[in-house]
């Protein structure tokens, strides 16, 4: 396949049920009605020149290129922003258009430099290709006088250069800066001539500017003003593969432009429906930790961990690996071993894993690292709903009037879903946040929360009962929602519950730090503001009551009927990539994939029947679980892929504890993570820009995967899944994950109408596909609950066991940030460390002032469990008492601090809520001094001098 | 640093309790909890220790987990 730029149709599509028909140098051409004369040419297959409109940026007509001549119309009006009318005769073609389209092209071009050749663009240049299109051969008006051809160029992003000699002031870059992500970085500064574009104050460059790194002025921006630097080292892309972010649950597509085996860019997507054309600095950009240097390549092992790495061949690792865990089983029994499925592997892969424990070690002891982040949302939903999912697609926020968000960034968090949403809010939907920090969406540009309510750390069930007791005892319920769709009964059981005065806004205040006033105008929003949608984050899950939380979440839009349409619905926005997907596909002890609990005698004889062995009735460990037995001795060996649960869980200490406990611990990975300091057997894995496969989204998308260059450690991950099963006696032979799909699909009820096929055809695919959803759900709960009537939850609040008193008098709650992602381990192998160095701590004033710190000092931050440092950042986004930080840095060991409680229904742990004391400190703890030796004498590979630096 | 202990299990069995005091069969919700995520090594283990230090709700379910499986066999 050669390279082609995505086609581009000028202006956006437009949703109308009237259709207009017209003719176009004669071709007559239906279209919705609004749409442009631009557009519908293009639709023809014709194409107008233009250089100042792209389809997806609003229309602007300011270079007047697109000039055309419409029958019983005066002039030439500008294609790009004159709709079609019915019967209207358009050409687009005419010596008179010819002449003035030259002339305009001549103008533009005399003040840009003439180096085509050896221009990084050339060839993949919007004005060289419209200079052609127009005829332009000579410039008439010549170089001199002034122009902008000595202008320097801006280097400061680490990702893209801006060299203003080859602007021509079209303003796309601006635009879409504003438009499609919102941070309104750029401006036109001064006037005709002399205007350039500019990011933000004259002294600024890119990198200090407000500027996020999204990429969206790069990708239409029509000449190489902005352009990767990439393109700029390696050259223009020869050919490009659609496949999907590896990174966060927003689940953004892209096109990986290639040239030969080499990687040149990353360009979203247009006809991605979960990004529609966005992109993030992660995704976008991130993506060089696939080529460094610190990734595994051979396997190695060790037969205990204070030895170095001995790197072997393929063969035998898996041979010793297969004999550990054979040796283990026959000496301690089969629930002594267990396994971690990946929420950033494939579906495919996940589903492999928790096979080869089922059906391969004989035991239900799996689990994901969902665990520890959304596993509240699963219980939560199934419970109240009937499904482990969120109940909305992400175009449905175009029609939400109130937007709910609590417990989470998305503006960090899901940066390309919170640009949509803020296209919304800027249309004029209102906004409530519920958050202990105040977030950049409570206040951005042209945006403003209509309530920002911030409550203390660990009080999310009370502020939910106050909001439910406000619609509830103000008559703001919608009861026929309720009789028709809900269970009456339970549904008046809990309005008495929520009613009581002592769930009411004012008697809890006290408790949650949050006005009454607001409290209740917020509820009142939200219940009679229109459509309202719930938005969620971890900030919700991973609390003592993360699943109440959750219920307590769906018994309000139950409540107020906001739920089973468009602009409505609970949304659970996911961390990772694959966080949907690994649930669904059986990642967890008690459940079998599509959420089927393993004591179902039915489901078992399914799969007991495709897998020719019997699968145990009862549930198995869960990490922490697993981990508290490895303590005790009963827990042997854990086969964990693609997560670094040293890093990722709490309580640190614990968990190092419980794997140092093990006799094999298996890590595939692409790097040494943190857990495989404890390891026995290094896997090296792939990344996803080398495999083939399936990711899930926060919508229930299916979106394919695909391989853009062969795996450089030589598998792809399922294939070494499989071999590891075929060591340990197993008959396996995919030839390929689609066989892997079919498999899933023969088993599980929401994707019987799923293959690669399909994915390929249509791009992706939202679960429930089924008879009754033959072509996917993008809304769920329409006609009904999935469970039949929706199920009322009382939720009570019940305080956290992790108080704050006169030795750990603060709250620390944990979060992160744009352009890092979870553990750093990808992430901070990029350039992307330009804007997160390290991990800081967020302190209020008042509290800083107290303790005598400033920012940019080092803090010891001490909790019962335990006690790190890293720099103080003073700020009142945090309120009084409680202080904030990320955990994306190693070194940091944030999790070192926080504490063992879990959430009462999965265990999920309460990562939102420490008690801790902030003191100044000159530098690291003993943890951390030794901890880091003891990583770097784990990290030792024999026969090379290879000690990665973290 | 501590494993699986009676007390670890407790306080969970205790803490499950406390949130569902308010469902409307509080006793045979928790018991039905506890069976479908618990293995049945951590229920065993808690059911052996008969001054677990369990709250009277915890206990009752607890009770009723175990009558459960005495008629499972
Ligand atoms: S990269 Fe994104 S945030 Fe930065 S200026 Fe361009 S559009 Fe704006
Ligand atoms: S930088 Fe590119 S997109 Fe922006 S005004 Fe200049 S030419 Fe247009
Ligand atoms: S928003 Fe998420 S899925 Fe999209 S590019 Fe960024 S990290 Fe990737
Ligand atoms: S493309 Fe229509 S005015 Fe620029």
């Amino acid at each position: 396949m050669g390279y082609e730029r995505q086609a581009d149709f000028g202006t956006p599509e437009v949703r109308s049920d009237q259709e207009v028909t017209c003719f176009i140098d004669g071709r007559e051409v239906s279209v919705p009605a609004g749409t442009t004369v631009m557009r519908a040419a293009a639709l023809t297959g014709g194409s107008i020149p233009k250089l100042c409109a792209t389809d997806n940026l609003r229309q602007f007509g300011s270079c007047r290129l697109c000039l055309v001549e419409i029958d019983g119309m005066r002039g030439t009006p500008a294609s790009c922003t004159t709709p079609v009318a019915e019967g209207m005769k358009v050409h687009t073609q005419t010596p008179r258009l010819q002449k003035l389209r030259k002339g305009v092209m001549e103008l533009y071009i005399s003040d840009h430099p003439l180096d085509c050749l050896t221009c990084s663009a050339n060839n993949d240049c919007e004005l060289q290709d419209q200079a052609a299109a127009v005829g332009l051969r000579d410039v008439r008006f010549g170089y001199e006088g002034e122009n902008h051809l000595g202008a320097p160029t801006d280097t400061s992003n680490p990702y893209f250069d801006f060299d203003p000699s080859k602007c021509i002031v079209c303003s796309r870059c601006v635009r879409a800066c504003d438009e499609v992500q919102g941070t309104f970085a750029l401006t036109i500064e001064g006037r005709g001539f002399g205007s350039k574009v500019s990011a933000g104050l004259a002294s600024d460059d890119y990198f200090s500017s407000e500027c996020v790194s999204c990429g969206a002025c790069v990708q239409a921006c029509p000449t190489a003003t902005l352009q990767e630097k990439a393109v700029k080292e390696i050259g223009k892309p020869e050919r490009a593969v659609v496949t999907t972010c590896a990174y966060c649950g927003v689940g953004c597509t892209f096109r990986a432009e290639m040239r030969g085996e080499q990687l040149v860019r990353m360009v979203p997507w247009k006809d991605g429906k979960a990004n529609r054309g966005h992109s993030c600095v992660k995704g976008r950009f991130a993506w060089g930790y696939a080529q460094h240097q610190e990734r595994i390549l051979s396997p190695m092992i060790r037969e205990s961990i204070d030895q170095p790495w001995r790197e072997v061949n393929w063969e035998e690792a898996l041979t010793y690996t297969a004999n550990e865990i054979n040796r283990i089983r026959d000496q301690y029994g089969r629930n002594a071993l267990g396994g971690i499925t990946s929420s950033r592997c494939t579906n495919e892969e996940t589903f492999l894993v928790q096979k080869l424990i089922r059906a391969g070690f004989g035991t239900n002891n799996v689990d994901t690292c969902a665990r520890v982040c959304h596993s509240p949302t699963g219980y939560g939903l199934k419970t109240t709903f009937g499904t482990s999912a969120g109940t909305q697609d992400f175009d449905s926020v175009e029609d939400s009037d109130v937007v709910l968000v609590i417990g989470a960034n998305p503006t960090d968090g899901h940066p390309v879903f919170a640009s949509r949403m803020k296209r919304r809010l800027r249309q004029g939907a209102k906004l409530i946040v519920i958050d202990p920090r105040r977030t950049d969406l409570v206040r951005s540009p042209h945006i403003a929360a209509d309530y920002h309510l911030p409550l203390r750390p660990g009080t999310n069930v009370a502020v939910l009962t106050a909001l439910a007791h406000v619609i509830v005892t103000e008559g703001l319920a919608d009861e026929a929602f309720i009789r028709e769709r809900c269970d009456w009964d339970e549904y008046q059981h809990w309005a008495e519950f929520v009613s009581a005065e002592r769930n009411s806004p004012e008697f809890l205040a006290p408790v949650t730090g949050v006005e009454a006033d607001a409290i209740r105008g917020a509820a009142r929003l939200y219940a009679s503001g229109g459509n309202g949608a719930i938005y969620y984050g971890l900030g919700v899950t991973e609390h003592s009551q993360g699943s109440s939380t959750v219920m307590a979440i769906a018994n309000l839009a139950m409540a107020t009927g906001n739920i089973g349409r468009r602009g409505v619905g609970v949304n659970p926005l996911r961390g990772q990539n694959n966080v949907q997907g690994a649930c669904d596909m059986g990642s967890f002890p008690h459940e079998l994939s599509g959420y089927r609990h393993v004591s179902d005698a039915a489901t078992r004889a399914l799969f007991e029947a495709e897998w020719g062995v019997a699968i145990d009735p009862e549930p198995g460990l869960r990490i922490p679980n697993m981990l508290d037995a490895a303590t005790d001795g009963t827990f042997k060996a854990i086969y964990i892929q693609g997560e670094d649960i040293l890093q990722s869980d709490p309580d640190t200490k614990h968990v190092a504890a419980g794997l140092a406990a093990m006799e094999c611990v298996i890590v595939h990975d692409l790097f040494l993570n943190e857990t495989a300091n404890y390891a026995h057997v290094f896997l090296p894995g792939s990344t996803f820009l080398e495999k083939n496969g399936t990711f899930t989204n926060a919508e229930r998308r299916i979106q394919p995967v695909r391989k853009v260059m062969e795996p450089i450690n030589g598998y792809e991950d399922w294939q070494v899944t499989q071999e590891l099963a075929r060591a340990i006696g197993l008959d396996w032979n995919y030839t390929h994950p689609s066989e892997i799909m079919d498999e899933i699909a023969r088993l599980t009820p929401t994707f019987t109408g799923v293959n690669y096929k399909r994915l390929d055809a249509e791009g992706s695919l939202q679960w429930p596909v089924n008879d009754k959803a033959p072509d996917g759900s993008p809304i769920m709960h329409v006609d009904g609950f999935v469970r039949g009537r929706g199920k009322f939850v009382v939720t009570d609040y019940v305080p956290t066991d992790e108080r704050t008193g006169p030795r750990f008098p603060l709250l620390l709650t944990t979060g992160r940030i744009l352009s890092q992602y979870n553990v750093g381990a990808q992430t901070r192998r990029t350039a992307n460390s330009v804007w997160h160095e390290e991990d800081l701590l967020e302190i209020h004033p008042t509290d800083a002032e107290n303790r005598g710190v400033k920012s940019g000092d080092w803090v010891r931050l001490a909790s019962r469990s335990g006690e790190t440092t890293l720099r103080a950042h003073v700020t009142d986004r945090v309120a009084p008492g409680v202080v904030y930080t990320t955990f994306h840095h190693p070194a940091t060991q944030a999790n070192v601090v926080t504490t063992d409680y879990s959430d009462w229904a999965t265990n999920c742990p309460e990562y939102k809520v420490t008690a801790v004391q902030i003191t100044p400190s000159n530098g690291p703890s003993d943890w951390q001094e030794d901890y880091e030796a003891q990583a770097t004498l784990s990290r030792r590979i024999e026969g090379t001098a290879m000690e990665p630096a973290e | 640093m501590s494993g699986q202990t009676v007390e670890k299990l407790a306080y969970m069995a205790n803490q499950i309790a406390r949130n569902m005091t308010f469902d409307a069969t509080p006793a045979a919700s928790i018991a039905e909890h506890i069976t479908a995520f618990w293995t049945p090594v951590m229920i065993d283990m808690l059911l052996a220790q008969s001054n677990a230090g369990l709250d009277p709700l915890a206990a009752e379910a607890m009770a009723k987990v175990a009558a459960a499986r005495a008629h499972a066999g």
